[in-house]
């Protein structure tokens, strides 16, 4: 029998893939063919472009804005204005987490989109119910209204993607 | 600003972004045509920020001048730094991040008229 060697990749599938694991294929349901089901997608891959690309809008507009409170009338509202610029460290950090690659930022980035997650939710029913202590918005004010809710949508869309390239 | 024309650019990069999303339904990646006229839309743009210069300079006063200028020039970045990003790795996804570029159009448009009109922030 001639010394011809299986290819590698059966020999030893997880040395070829170490992204595979045994929850690969189930989460895309076999209707994408153009992709191998065994490939995780990195966080900066595919829909997740999408994604930091919005994150980060959201990251210069809440940087920008906490920037203006601050520098021009932070004795006003000292509290929604240091709410603002933890916002935008949340979102500068989540769009720089996402659009890496590696467990060490899949973690920094599920760690930035639970603050997102918890901010928005508190900080929403905080300015919903104590209207006086939020005499200006925050993005996060009224679970993110003004900006047509794309705060209270952007980190659950965030959480599920986080999910979905979870290294094995 | 003359708000007339920022709502006719507005409604330009709304089309532009309907037409991006009915790509992405058709699993398009972007084409050139699509390419060509966020090009066109960078143009007015422009256009828009030289029309807000020759009026701050005879005298226009927004809300907080601090803050017009940052969302001005800003508007100027969007478009080509998300398309630089966009196109770094294409597939339909690209398609949708110009679509979503394009959205922040209006919204930064809005944004500056209110500013122009008075608003401080």
């Amino acid at each position: 029998m001639p010394d011809e060697p299986a290819s590698p990749q059966y020999s030893n599938p997880q040395y070829s893939n170490p992204q595979h694991s045994s929850r690969g294929g189930s989460s895309r349901g076999g209707s994408s063919h153009r992709r191998p089901s065994t490939e995780r997608p990195a966080t900066a891959s595919g829909p997740g472009r999408v994604l930091i690309v919005v994150y980060a809008i959201f990251a210069v507009a809440a940087t920008s804005r906490a920037a203006v409170q601050i520098a021009t009338r932070f004795g006003e509202a000292p509290v929604p204005y240091a709410l603002s610029a933890f916002a935008a460290v949340v979102y500068l950090l989540a769009t720089f987490a996402l659009a890496r690659t590696g467990t060490t930022w899949w973690r920094v980035a599920l760690t930035a989109c639970s603050v997102e997650m918890t901010g928005v939710l508190v900080i929403g029913a905080l300015s919903v119910f104590d209207r006086a202590a939020f005499p200006d918005a925050t993005v996060w004010s009224n679970f993110g209204m003004g900006y047509l809710f794309i705060p209270l949508v952007l980190p659950v869309v965030g959480l599920l993607w986080l999910r979905r390239t979870r290294p094995a | 600003m003359i708000t007339g024309y920022a709502i006719a650019v507005s409604a330009c990069a709304a089309g532009i972004a309907v037409w991006a999303f009915v790509l992405v339904v058709l699993h398009r990646e972007p084409e050139k045509p699509l390419l060509v006229g966020v090009g066109v839309l960078e143009a007015l743009l422009a256009v828009q920020v030289v029309i807000s210069v020759v009026m701050l300079i005879g005298g226009g006063e927004p809300g907080s001048m601090l803050t017009f200028l940052a969302y001005l020039f800003g508007s100027l970045l969007v478009l080509p730094l998300g398309t630089v990003w966009a196109l770094a790795e294409r597939t339909r996804s690209s398609t949708a991040i110009l679509g979503v570029l394009c959205l922040t159009v209006p919204v930064l448009l809005l944004r500056m008229v209110e500013v122009w009109g008075g608003a401080s922030a």
